[in-house]
């Protein structure tokens, strides 16, 4: 029970002041990942049957490491982004939408590395 | 989380019904959403049969019809019966479903079978057909929606270009009847913190006015991932709209606008 006024709970907290910057990201990821996708779903085809020696001698060439590592960053940059909007959307308790949060931001941002690690370590194995 | 389904005090149940009366040829039958809040019962929905032969084209006809010759206990809002109030604004739909629109504007022909009748989605009812739009009218007052110039006023009026005032087109017609709102799902999600599409059209509609000079106090204002940037572009908006506007659009254009002063 709250005797606030109707304006006021209009206008809650004020503008956050941000909302723009995680806009524009989204869809500048969203055109980094159509390139990058094309290219990952393509050279996987091309390694189809490939063992293990194989792989890692096509995944240590640089420019192969170099768009992997590309592919993987912006793939989990562009999914945690879009995580938030679907958390913030439908999840309405406080300590629950935090706490979503919280894991998806931490959880991609463990992902992107272990991927990039991933590759760094194939590319620099002697 | 979302709520996907109906508390158990708000379940419809099936209500009365009222047959056509004696003589009717042409009859045309309307479900109509009945709640009562003071009564303590569940919604339900009533059931009337109209004798079309006595009765206008337009949705609207039939509610008064209703209203004055079978139940006076039916409650709605209604004024202008020409499209310029949006005071008659409900959910209107047949056994394909309904959308918001303005019983005054919508024929009763347009309708296969029955014509089932809610108010607009997702709103508090007070009684019947009749949302409670507090929370709509202040997020209005919200957008300060009146010119604001710093510039001292000219003894004349304040001079515009046809060009300039062509940008209003699609925006100034806009009658806040609060259909599009209704309709959107992140509205219904987040309608405390979401603007909305009606909303925001209109704060777009002073964005493009080139006579206002709190442009970049607007767009700080809208600047919030909650007020402005729940759209995501369903269009719900812009399908339902019963003047044909498209607040999707302006939404887009005001988005535009936020990145143009960044870059």
């Amino acid at each position: 029970m709250s005797f606030k006024s109707p304006l006021g709970r209009a206008r809650g907290l004020g503008s956050a002041k941000s909302g723009t910057g995680h806009w524009a990201a989204q869809r500048l990821s969203a055109m980094a990942l159509v390139p990058l996708v094309l290219w990952f779903v393509w050279s996987l085809l091309c390694q189809a049957g490939a063992d293990h020696a194989g792989f890692t001698a096509w995944l240590s060439q640089p420019h192969v490491a170099v768009l992997m590592s590309a592919f993987t960053l912006a793939l989990f940059y562009h999914a945690q982004l879009g995580l938030q909007v679907v958390i913030e959307d439908y999840v309405h308790q406080e300590f629950a939408k935090l706490g979503a949060l919280v894991v998806v931001k931490l959880g991609a941002a463990l992902a992107a590395l272990s991927c990039v690690v991933s590759v760094v370590l194939i590319a620099v194995a002697p | 989380m979302a709520k996907f389904t109906l508390p158990a005090n708000s379940k419809i149940k099936s209500g009365r019904h009222f047959p056509a009366p004696d003589g009717a040829t042409r009859t045309k039958t309307f479900k109509i959403y009945r709640y009562d809040p003071d009564s303590g019962d569940n919604p339900r929905t009533d059931t009337y049969e109209v004798d079309l032969d006595s009765c206008g084209p337009m949705v609207l006809d039939a509610l008064i019809k209703i209203k004055n010759e079978i139940d006076p206990t039916l409650t709605f809002r209604r004024s202008c019966r020409e499209g310029i109030c949006g005071s008659c604004a409900m959910n209107i739909g047949d056994k394909l479903g309904g959308t918001n629109t303005l019983a005054c504007t919508k024929a009763i022909e347009d309708f296969e079978g029955e014509v089932r009748i809610y108010p607009l989605p997702h709103m508090p009812v007070v009684k019947d057909l009749v949302p409670d739009l507090t929370h709509f009218y202040a997020q209005y007052a919200s957008i300060e929606p009146w010119i604001k110039t710093d510039t001292p006023a000219p003894t004349r009026e304040r001079r515009q270009s046809k060009e300039d005032r062509a940008k209003l087109d699609g925006l100034y017609e806009c009658i806040l009847c609060a259909c599009c709102s209704t309709s959107c799902p992140s509205y219904w999600w987040n309608g405390d913190r979401y603007l909305g599409p009606a909303i925001l059209l209109q704060a777009y509609r002073w964005l493009v006015d080139s006579r206002d000079e709190a442009t970049g106090d607007r767009l700080d204002a809208l600047e919030d991932p909650f007020k402005l940037y729940r759209c995501h572009t369903i269009m719900n908006c812009a399908n339902t709209c019963p003047k044909g506007l498209n607040p999707g659009q302006a939404i887009a254009e005001t988005k535009k606008m936020m990145l143009e002063r960044q870059l």
